[in-house]
């Protein structure tokens, strides 16, 4: 897709004829001005607001500042004392590895089955497509009480039911051997509409000629899905596998809302553990470090996650 | 419908005739199990306070108890405003910065463009965590914090996904209509205006949509750079008012109900051009 938009670049000269000519050499001067007042707010933004505190946050990293003190510099210290001495570390990346795996797998599997379904051609689809997605505007906090009373132990719906059928349901959030679950069944349940539309969407554009190719050759419905269908989604699919690490790597939401990242630690994640640190005991030099860490591990993922590309995408040009 | 009947069976067993019953089957079923939680939530904030926690629970509230609506809104007003007003803020001026950038890099020639561009999507990478100290610290420095400007004014200005997606739409307007009105003597930023602007409006819907969506639901910004509550908004202060005002769960689920609405309504209404935006962004560009 890229290569086909790229050489309208250059606007008007290719298909401009004689008049594009005079204007060739007045242009560029002029534009100049004109081209960065129309981008300069923006990239000004970026630079301020995003890049320079990049930068900044490295060189704070390398000290003790608490944004109140005069900061000392520690070298690498804050970086030794994370992976030697700090005992939340540790449980709290194993934590945000399973969510994430856990996550991202989920979501786009049940997303493309979703999307499977929703590309039938059922009356009344338009309202199921509505009804998939609408989780993923429902804001965290006030989904996030909800969910904490169904799954309250004694009068939450899901135990209450459990209990109908004679059964005693778990503790949910406040066992360590549920919580985190718990909090990855809300997450999917949140997470599932965005992969279902990008997929959906590439179900759509699917040529359908190919489909009727492998019908009259006599290929299965589940075959023709395995076999042409999910090919053809393999950029949908990468770009998700992509973005939904990238998102789910980063949840924070969720966990400060229902469990603080409790019960004892159990789902406590890397994000949630820079904030508490930052904001809940202002080590802003050694929160600086924790962001680095995280930069690092989503950066080299993401490489690997590029690198692999070209085994599994195909591009049908 | 009579012809599929027909001609289903001549290559495939009978049994595959009810796919549509099996296909309507499986939907409703991930339907209910979608609605369940929200559907729970509207039950439960119309229930007199002992029937909320009865067992067994009850889906059909015995009385609609619709002064919980009320009750729970009287003390959210507030905080619905403030959030409305950083929306309006939010999506007002993100489409002006998004927009003007997005026809620079569409349609203007200058220099550095192409490196400003990489620059503007390289930004997309970078957790958010990686330079918040920094820029917490900026915004103290500045005097920012405890005020609203934290939650707009940097984010019209970064608006990554709005410039790009709006630089896509600009692409697509044929280069003939601004032809003609830089001869009738258009300036650069009148064709912008009034000419190219109006022809990019589904563009505008989406990054819009998105961007509404984007404010309300925010829930760090406001955790970490406000500290009155009166400036709250109103996700935050649902949590802050947790077990203070809202001691009854009929109530909080009330107040719950209340702050998902605004972003589901939109999502409602605007659906079209919300599927387009989220399209969009799955576009490699």
């Amino acid at each position: 897709m890229a290569n086909a938009v790229l050489p309208t670049l250059t606007p008007p000269d290719v298909d401009g004829g004689p008049p594009a000519r005079k204007r060739v050499k007045a242009k560029p001067k002029r534009q100049n001005l004109a081209g960065w007042l129309f981008v300069g707010p923006v990239i000004f933004g970026v630079l301020f607001f995003q890049l320079a505190p990049v930068a900044a946050s490295l060189v704070v990293s390398l000290t003790n500042w608490t944004g109140l003190n005069s900061p000392k510099f520690l070298g690498l210290g804050n970086y030794r004392e994370l992976f030697t001495v700090d005992d939340t570390f540790y449980p709290s990346l194993r934590n945000t590895v399973i969510f994430t795996l856990v996550v991202v797998i989920l979501t786009i599997g049940i997303g493309l089955g979703l999307a499977v379904l929703c590309n039938q051609k059922v009356k009344g689809i338009g309202i199921f497509r509505t009804l998939y997605y609408s989780p993923a505007v429902t804001n965290v906090v006030a989904i996030g009480f909800v969910w904490f009373w169904l799954y309250n132990p004694d009068n939450g719906l899901f135990n209450s039911t459990l209990k109908t059928i004679g059964i005693d349901g778990p503790a949910w959030l406040s066992d360590t051997k549920t919580a985190l679950i718990a909090v990855i069944i809300v997450a999917i349940w949140q997470g599932v509409g965005y992969p279902m539309v990008i997929l959906l969407a590439g179900l759509q554009s699917i040529d359908s000629s190919l489909i009727e190719a492998a019908t009259v050759d006599g290929a299965s419905a589940w075959r023709r899905f395995w076999a042409v269908v999910v090919p053809l989604l393999t950029p949908s699919l990468f770009f998700l596998t992509i973005t939904q690490f990238i998102t789910s790597f980063q949840v924070f939401g969720i966990i400060y809302v229902m469990t603080s990242g409790g019960p004892n630690n159990a789902t406590s994640v890397f994000i949630f553990h820079i904030y508490e640190t930052a904001f809940g005991h202002g080590r802003l030099g050694y929160a600086s470090a924790m962001g680095w860490v995280l930069f690092v591990i989503v950066g080299v993922v993401t490489a690997i996650q590029w690198k692999m590309e070209k085994r599994w995408v195909h591009y049908d040009n | 419908m009579t012809t599929e009947a027909l001609r289903i069976p001549v290559n495939k067993p009978p049994r595959h005739l009810p796919r549509r019953v099996v296909v309507l089957f499986v939907l409703i079923f991930f339907a209910v199990v979608f609605a369940m939680p929200m559907l729970w939530m509207v039950s439960a904030s119309l229930k007199p306070e002992n029937e909320v926690l009865q067992s067994p629970p009850t889906f059909i509230p015995s009385t609609f108890q619709w002064g919980n609506y009320s009750q729970a809104g009287d003390g959210l007003l507030p905080f619905f405003l403030n959030s409305c007003k950083l929306a309006a803020l939010n999506v007002g001026f993100l489409l002006l910065f998004a927009s003007l950038a997005g026809y620079g890099f569409a349609r203007l020639n200058f220099a550095f463009k192409n490196l400003a561009f990489a620059l503007l999507l390289s930004t997309a990478m970078i957790p958010s965590m990686v330079y918040l100290v920094p820029q917490y610290m900026l915004f103290r420095e500045m005097g920012w914090i405890d005020t609203h400007y934290p939650l707009w004014i940097p984010n019209v200005l970064t608006p990554v996904f709005g410039t790009f997606l709006l630089r896509q739409a600009f692409r697509g307007v044929p280069m003939e209509l601004e032809e003609a009105a830089k001869l009738d003597g258009a300036s650069t930023f009148g064709t912008f205006w009034r000419i190219m602007l109006p022809q990019v409006k589904p563009a505008l819907a989406a990054v819009g949509a998105l961007t509404f969506m984007g404010s309300w639901n925010d829930l760090f910004g406001p955790l970490i750079f406000l500290n009155s509550t009166r400036l709250q908004t109103m996700p935050i202060a649902l949590a802050l008012f947790k077990g203070e005002y809202f001691t009854q769960t009929n109530l909080m689920m009330a107040a719950a109900t209340l702050t998902i609405l605004p972003p589901l309504l939109l999502f409602l209404l605007a659906q079209k051009y919300f599927v387009q935006g989220i399209t969009m962004s799955g576009l490699k560009g």
